[in-house]
């Protein structure tokens, strides 16, 4: 565990960071400073390493090389069980998919955040979360019965239930329509803004690119311009 | 939520193919928990009832049969013997004390024994109301019996040639209940006891005479001839109460008085009686007093105790192969939860690498994955020990026999915690591989194939 010192405001480093699934196959990753509070998009057409770059930046892909620091803590230099411990405490992950565990409600869903991640499980919490997310009338239902927009907010509900100081979402917009993916972006940054979180979006979906303030391109031409842009750049708009 | 909910929710999710896992081996379970209900209580019942019965000495035949007959009353007697010949058998120096026998008659399916009152002695039994017989024709009735019957002291019964509820009655005398027994769960519940000499009396009334104990004729000879009133009154109604007795102007003849001792007077030596049951007077008997039977007389005598054994070892074999049919039911359901939750844990791989990102360690996966494997072989168990004692409990309510051997349904055996502590251990290693599996769960690479 290793403390930031000077760079206090930054909550997500990554440096140096390489990743090799087998001889042929060489991810290497840009470097990465992003502040407390900061929302961050990470564009790249797929098979440019968006999620190899998540997966390392959740603390569930260990890099072949490289460090990553999440509000000062190396995470990798963490014992596994250390790193499933401060993943649930420290990191909310929103996925593509929603997978919601089918077998129990929603609000069941909200408090298994906190069960896994061994912390109290905060009943208020989770019910304001479903107050807010407009789900309240679904609390005791089952995933099943729930509409893709309604999956989606418990999805979101469920990576912030813990507070985290971190909050990461893979492809989060990718088969919306526009009304629904200005909803679910809305709600992200305010929920992330909420939980006073630092925000790190990655996809593919262009139309983010004038949400955000930060973003960082990941091979090749992510955007607007026509032109082809540089793998790890941060552009600004 | 905890680990717990988590795992009824998950078996609640597929329920049906949880219920038919539990189903199957709660069958296994009911079978075993039957089978050693129903073979420890009978073992236990068969030793009971023979305890402080060296041997039994009747007529020639099978020696299974003498000790069914005689010590548990379940069978056919092999035959009779002459008294006069039992005589030699009760005063061999190496007999400690020998119970007459004289078997034959019934009431509604209950045996009447002509014996002594050294026979309820013998087994603990004690009077919960009246008196032991001191004439001919006087009745002690088991707890079982007293109760099935509705009988109490002074009541007047007529029994039936035969040991089933099927014979001639002989209405013609009526046998008085002058005692009833406490229970002792013992085959003596069952069954009427008498004086040797009422067993003689009954089949020869015809012909002899007696005086009559009755309101209304102070002293009468009743023959065969004239006793046709009472005797189609009695295929009626084969027990009378006292009251009803009197407007019914039955017989009560009160016979001659009888002692533990009267039936070997020597005027009785040309009738006969079923067995002797006999105690030795030293262990020496065992290997002497046998071959002593078997050179010196035409009689047999069979050793409950060798009989037991092999009549047990005999039943034995049907029951492994049942038990074995169990023990099959059982690994099938074992085998069926195991592949159940293979199955779930292929289905539930992205819950479980999300469970892994929210932050769960991998034990956690381990023990939830074990949890339900316990939780299914514990229902499973639980239900088939509920099944077992409910099939005992309705044996005892069907089959005679059950009900003779005084089974319980409410006993518990401690081969049943071993049972349950076994189906754990096996429930457990059932769900190892599908554990084990949810415990490798890799987060990264699961998430990247959906």
């Amino acid at each position: 565990m290793k403390q930031a010192g000077m760079k206090e405001e930054v909550v997500l480093s990554l440096r140096n960071a390489v990743h090799r699934y087998d001889v042929n196959t060489e991810v290497i990753l840009p470097d990465l400073a992003v502040k407390k509070g900061e929302h961050r998009l990470i564009l790249g057409q797929s098979g440019t390493g968006k999620s190899t770059l998540l997966h390392i930046l959740a603390g569930i892909l260990k890099p072949t090389e490289g460090m990553l620091e999440i509000s000062g803590t190396d995470l990798y230099a963490m014992k596994e069980a250390d790193r499933d411990e401060f993943r649930g405490r420290h990191i909310g992950l929103i996925f593509q998919q929603m997978h919601l565990i089918d077998s129990i409600s929603v609000m069941e869903n909200l408090l298994l955040a906190a069960m896994m991640a061994g912390i109290e499980q905060d009943k208020d919490r989770a019910e304001k979360l479903c107050r807010h997310l407009d789900i309240w009338e679904k609390r005791h239902s089952l995933p099943e019965t729930l509409s893709q927009g309604q999956k989606q907010r418990v999805s979101i509900a469920r990576a912030v239930m813990n507070r985290p100081s971190l909050i990461l979402a893979d492809e989060p917009t990718s088969s919306l329509d526009d009304v629904r993916t200005e909803q679910v972006i809305a709600m992200l940054t305010e929920q992330a803004a909420e939980a006073g979180a630092t925000l790190v979006i990655s996809t593919h979906d262009r139309r983010l690119m004038n949400h955000f303030e930060h973003r960082t391109l990941l091979g090749g031409n992510p955007g607007q311009d026509g032109k082809p842009g540089q793998d790890g750049k941060e552009v600004h708009p | 939520m905890n680990l717990w909910t988590l795992t009824i929710a998950s078996l609640r999710k597929r329920a049906l193919n949880s219920l038919l896992n539990i189903l199957l081996l709660s069958l296994g379970i009911a079978t075993i928990v039957t089978l050693l209900l129903v073979s420890t209580q009978l073992e236990d019942n068969l030793y009971e009832n023979a305890e402080g019965v060296d041997a039994v000495v009747g007529a020639s035949g099978s020696p299974v049969q003498i000790i069914l007959s005689s010590v548990f009353h379940m069978d056919a007697p092999t035959g009779n013997i002459d008294l006069e010949e039992a005589v030699k058998v009760i005063r061999h120096p190496m007999v400690e004390r020998a119970i007459p026998l004289a078997l034959g008659d019934n009431v509604r399916g209950f045996r009447l024994v002509g014996t002594t009152t050294e026979y309820p002695g013998r087994a603990g039994a004690e009077l919960s109301a009246g008196s032991y017989w001191d004439y001919e024709f006087e009745v002690v009735a088991g707890s079982v019996v007293a109760e099935a019957l509705n009988l109490q002291v002074g009541d007047t019964l007529y029994s039936a040639h035969g040991l089933s509820d099927a014979g001639h009655v002989h209405g013609d005398h009526g046998l008085m209940v002058v005692g009833i027994l406490a229970p002792t769960g013992s085959v003596m519940d069952q069954l009427l006891l008498s004086a040797v000499e009422t067993m003689w009396g009954i089949h020869s009334y015809e012909v002899d005479t007696y005086e009559v104990d009755t309101e209304e004729q102070d002293s009468a000879t009743v023959s065969a001839a004239d006793s046709d009133h009472d005797h189609t009154h009695a295929h009626e109604q084969d027990i009378d109460h006292h009251a009803q007795d009197d407007h019914a102007g039955h017989t009560h003849a009160k016979g001659r008085p009888v002692t533990d001792t009267s039936y070997l007077n020597p005027a009785n030596l040309d009738e006969q009686i079923t067995s002797l049951l006999i105690e030795y007077r030293n262990p020496l008997a065992a290997a002497q007093f046998p071959r002593f039977i078997m050179d010196q007389t035409n009689l047999q005598a069979a050793a409950p105790a060798i009989e037991i054994t092999r009549l047990l070892g005999l039943l034995g074999i049907g029951l492994d192969a049942i038990q074995i049919f169990a023990y099959i039911l059982i690994f099938a359901s074992l085998l069926g939860i195991f592949i159940a939750l293979l199955n779930s844990m292929k289905d539930r791989k992205y819950d479980l690498a999300i469970m892994r990102s929210l932050g769960a360690p991998r034990r956690k996966l381990f023990t939830l994955f074990t949890l339900e494997g316990i939780t299914l072989s514990l229902a499973g168990t639980i239900l088939g020990m509920i099944l077992g004692h409910t099939a005992v409990w309705v044996l005892t309510g069907t089959i005679t026999e059950a009900q003779q051997f005084q089974m319980s349904a409410f006993r518990f055996l401690p081969e049943e915690l071993w049972l349950l502590g076994i189906s754990l251990a096996a429930g457990l290693i059932a769900s190892l591989i599908p554990a084990i599996q949810a415990y490798r769960t890799d987060i990264a690479e699961t998430l990247t194939k959906t």
